[in-house]
């Protein structure tokens, strides 16, 4: 017993693993390559729509899926050249 | 004649402790009686001959037997100590494809007759060797450390067990049991450790042992014996006593086997943690 255990803080690294698990686990087991198609297609979809307004590098288009238990979220990150406002 | 059952022990990840385990539970099989023969699916980097001590008496192997070159009575390795005992081990070969489903599916079919067990200790990973050690087994015990890419490449396994067997393709559901390895009762206590209980309910298996880490499992590897022969009072050869006496079908309640101390050990062991 150690003076933290004393105080009643135990360790919580096991309880975070198993949360991280779960949520992982729970994508991975419905997982049916349907996520990448859809974020590929949106991308494309995004590129097109942004492409008609602005010169952009295809490769400054971004998407990230960040899977939190209930919540899924999409994040679009597009990085405009200098001249963008210009044109 | 006898039917076998053949048992694969899997994991996905590697260095988990599968090969330990199939030589223990097949080697406590053996102690009670059963005639029983592990095959190593380990091909290229077999070592289930190292474990069971038989490693200067292998003289063919399963790529020979899938391949003709010898019989499979030839190809067994008889264990020096328990007569009922016998091992088919992988071939050294660094062709990954020497393996072949029909090949694999008769030498699994043969030995049903000659054994009551047949105990398939599986390479790590996912490739050929992995999913032909898994494709003809009746039951599955799944090897995890209580630790997360473990338990994930569990579940990865488990998948496959569902989908890739010959039970699973045909309707049926093969039967799996969870064997936690390197289990450390304190460090699970102060929530340093993903406890049993997490791991059974993240992979949704039933237990079938814990062993607790040991240095008797090391000890046991150096000289060649399965753990369950070289030290029958050690904490990992009990449970794996247990976990065989459950695969045998007893009923009896999962417990983690602790090291027998004396009162001062007790006392001093109480103070330290």
């Amino acid at each position: 017993m150690n003076i933290l255990s004393l105080f009643g803080r135990r360790g919580e690294s096991a309880s975070v693993a198993k949360n991280r698990l779960q949520i992982l686990l729970a994508h991975e087991r419905a997982d049916d390559g349907s996520d990448a198609v859809l974020i590929s297609s949106l991308r494309e979809d995004i590129l097109a729509v942004v492409a008609k307004r602005v010169n952009i590098d295809p490769d400054s288009v971004r998407l990230e899926m960040d899977r939190s238990g209930e919540v899924t979220t999409l994040g679009i990150d597009i990085e405009l050249p200098p001249t963008a406002r210009a044109s | 004649m006898s039917n076998a059952t053949v048992v694969v022990v899997t994991s996905g990840k590697g260095g988990v402790g599968k090969t330990t385990s199939a030589a223990a539970i097949a080697s406590a099989l053996a102690k009670e009686g059963y005639q029983v023969c592990a095959i190593d699916f380990d091909v290229g980097l077999r070592n289930l001959d190292l474990i069971m001590g038989a490693e200067r008496r292998v003289v063919f192997d399963l790529v020979n037997v899938v391949r003709g070159e010898a019989s499979i009575k030839q190809a067994l390795v008889r264990d020096k100590k328990l007569n009922n005992l016998y091992l088919l081990p992988a071939s050294q070969t660094r062709d990954k494809d020497a393996l072949t489903d029909e090949g694999v599916a008769s030498v699994i079919e043969e030995l049903r007759m000659y054994f009551d067990w047949v105990i398939c200790d599986s390479p790590a990973g996912i490739e050929r060797g992995a999913t032909l050690a898994m494709r003809y087994a009746d039951e599955a015990i799944i090897v995890s450390n209580p630790e997360v890419s473990s338990v994930r490449d569990c579940d990865r396994i488990i998948g496959l067990l569902d989908a890739k067997t010959k039970v699973a393709e045909e309707g049926g559901r093969m039967p799996k049991h969870l064997l936690i390895t390197r289990y450390d009762t304190e460090r699970a206590k102060t929530g340093d450790m993903l406890a049993t209980d997490d791991v059974v309910d993240i992979l949704s298996v039933p237990l079938i042992g814990v062993v607790p880490e040991s240095k008797d499992v090391l000890k046991a590897s150096n000289v060649g014996l399965p753990v369950t022969l070289s030290d029958e009072t050690s904490t990992a050869a009990r449970a794996y006593t247990e976990a065989t006496r459950r695969l045998l079908g007893e009923n009896i309640p999962v417990t983690i086997p602790e090291e027998k101390r004396g009162l001062l050990g007790k006392f001093f062991k109480g103070r330290a943690a």
